[in-house]
């Protein structure tokens, strides 16, 4: 391996954990924001203003209107407590769905670690998107629909994980000693090893919610998402679908881009930060 | 070798079959159905149900699918119920289309990842590799339509160069192939951001790897020159995963697509797909999902087969 200066190997972990501290940051602020959104938005988001439509940004409007008069600025920071809700409710669901699979299938292998796996295998194969359009075809859009959607086409790469740390896990001295003693496989697979396996379990699970934001933006500017009236970052770009409103209306669909952009690149940067803090084993 | 090539295509037709099961119903599951869409509903009820048998629409889903899939296998995919064209000839017009988008989008990748990947490994924690790595977070970070979005915005609108979308002008001066390469820059450009993101992270990551190998210090203990080494020595076992990759990531791209080919207003199978959806036109969408799955059979088994060209290491047991 080459060698480095010490003042070079300095700077890269300076470097890494500095962007993830700002990525850290930028989500806090985020999350204030979306929380007290009803407080610091200075419009109500649904509100239309008929008189101001498609209103350049001023001091009345700081980011200007949309195309019904709707302030542009009050309905991003409203979308915001949307994609960080899916993300987070979906990361939650498809952590649990694909830790348990993974668990199950590392841990008591044999034929239930067969079927899981190729299932995992099967929907891992597939790209989410195009699987996501066909199921809201028959679900419906909708925003509980979208946690569904994006939890079902998540886990089995998280499950994909914790079966290999299991596979390892379950050979070693001190689970051999749980089970001499008489611990219950379950007691065993979720007690005693399921705490060793977590350090990859919470890397993959704050990227997958970079993953699911993404997601849902793509499915919500299709119109097969979250539907409006309910704003989110996505569906305020579904308008930029014409080229009127790129070419004279940039305020309209610049701004929520830009926000999906800064939080999936924190996000990003965050879950890499983890990995480095977390888990050397998986520096790459 | 032979029997296993063959035993591998054959594989092919239980897990196609299983697909289009799975596909058929999905999609006939669909809440309401096209009646609702073609047919006024101040004629009543009576017409619409005939309109329904007509249709075919009123036999249980089992019947509808063995139908289906004995027209099918013959290459007969049924007939959209919106447009009342036959459903192979709507997706057979679109397929060279994102064929197009997606092979030049993916050679743009390669061509930028493969060089900037091998120098990040090469001169890696320099800055040229932190500059590629933050460009590579990036180029994951921004989501496919707002790139495009944006790219529309600084190339089309702002600039004039390009085209703001379309595969071809409608009152073209110029020469043929020109037009239709301006129409091409920026989707494919847009498609193929995210994989020179991805590309030049796993070539880089390979490529240190394979570097670590002691033939390669051998290599260099023999004076063999060391951009021989790191290109025809290391670069060659560093392919090997790469086009795994690639091969895997091709059915992904597609998904790319949609997204692009909405962007661009491109005619190929993302939009159609999209626009199946708005129309719940069943006929159509579950022919895009089909041949989306054949798809990733095919890119799976041409993985496999490449595997056994590239790496004279694995032997298939007959």
């Amino acid at each position: 391996m080459k060698e480095n200066g010490f003042f070079v190997d300095a700077f890269r972990r300076f470097r890494r954990h500095k962007l993830a501290m700002i990525g850290g940051i930028f989500l806090l602020i985020l999350s204030i924001v979306a929380i007290f959104a009803p407080q610091i938005a200075p419009y109500d988001p649904n509100k239309m203003d008929v008189l101001n439509m498609e209103a350049s940004p001023s001091a009345e409007h700081l980011l200007g209107t949309d195309v019904i008069g709707r302030d542009v600025l009050s309905r991003i920071i409203f979308a915001s407590r949307i994609s960080l809700f899916v993300g987070l409710i979906t990361a939650l669901v498809s952590t649990v769905l694909g830790t348990t699979l993974g668990a199950v299938a590392g841990y008591f292998g044999g034929i239930v670690d067969s079927i899981i796996m190729r299932l995992a295998d099967i929907f891992l194969s597939f790209p989410m998107l195009p699987i996501a359009i066909v199921i809201v075809a028959v679900l419906g859009p909708g925003t509980s629909n979208v946690v569904l959607i994006a939890a079902l086409l998540s886990w089995p790469g998280l499950a994909r994980i914790v079966r290999g740390q299991y596979l390892t896990l379950r050979e070693q001295d001190f689970s051999q000693a749980a089970r001499a003693i008489g611990v219950s496989p379950m007691r065993i697979a979720f007690r005693h090893l399921l705490p060793n396996a977590m350090a990859p379990v919470i890397v993959w699970a704050t990227l997958n919610v970079a993953q699911v934001i993404i997601l849902e933006a793509a499915l919500s500017f299709l119109g097969l998402g979250v539907q409006i009236p309910t704003a989110t970052w996505g569906n305020m770009l579904t308008s930029a679908q014409s080229i009127r409103i790129i070419e004279e209306f940039p305020w309209i669909w610049i701004p929520p881009g830009i926000m999906i952009l800064l939080t999936v690149l924190s996000i990003n940067l965050l879950g890499d930060g983890m990995r480095d803090a977390l888990d050397p084993s998986l520096k790459r | 070798m032979i029997t296993y090539i063959v035993k591998r295509v054959v594989m092919i037709i239980p897990i196609l079959l299983g697909i289009s099961v799975v596909i058929f119903f999905v999609a006939n599951s669909m809440p309401g159905d096209v009646i609702d869409i073609m047919v006024n509903p101040t004629v009543g009820k009576t017409q619409m149900e005939l309109r329904r048998a007509e249709l075919g629409l009123d036999q249980p889903i089992y019947v509808r699918y063995w139908q289906w899939l004995s027209r099918a296998v013959r290459g007969d995919l049924g007939y959209s119920l919106v447009s009342r064209e036959p459903v192979n000839k709507l997706i057979g017009l679109r397929i060279p289309n994102t064929v197009r988008l997606m092979g030049v989008g993916l050679l743009l990748s390669l061509l930028f990842s493969i060089p900037a990947g091998v120098i990040s490994a090469v001169k890696k924690y320099s800055l040229i590799d932190y500059a590629f790595t933050i460009g590579a977070f990036a180029g994951i970070s921004v989501p496919t339509f707002f790139f495009g979005l944006s790219l529309i915005y600084i190339f089309s609108v702002r600039l004039g160069w390009l085209p703001t979308g379309g595969m071809r002008s409608f009152r073209n001066q110029g020469s043929e192939v020109w037009d239709a390469i301006r129409h091409l820059i920026l989707p494919s450009l847009t498609l193929g951001m995210f994989y020179m993101a991805q590309f030049t992270r796993y070539v880089r990551s390979t490529l240190i790897e394979v570097l670590r190998q002691p033939y390669v210090d051998t290599a260099r203990a023999k004076g063999v020159a060391e951009w021989k080494v790191i290109l025809r020595h290391a670069g060659r076992n560093a392919m090997i995963p790469v086009i795994t990759l690639l091969g895997l990531r091709l059915p992904f791209v597609f998904g790319g697509a949609v997204l692009v080919e909405t962007v661009f207003a491109w005619p190929g199978m993302g939009r159609l797909l999209v626009s199946s959806v708005y129309e719940r036109d069943s006929g159509t969408l579950v022919g895009i999902t089909l041949m989306l799955g054949l798809l990733v059979v095919l890119s799976n088994l041409l993985v496999d087969l490449i595997y056994v060209v590239v790496d004279p290491r694995i032997r298939y047991a007959d």
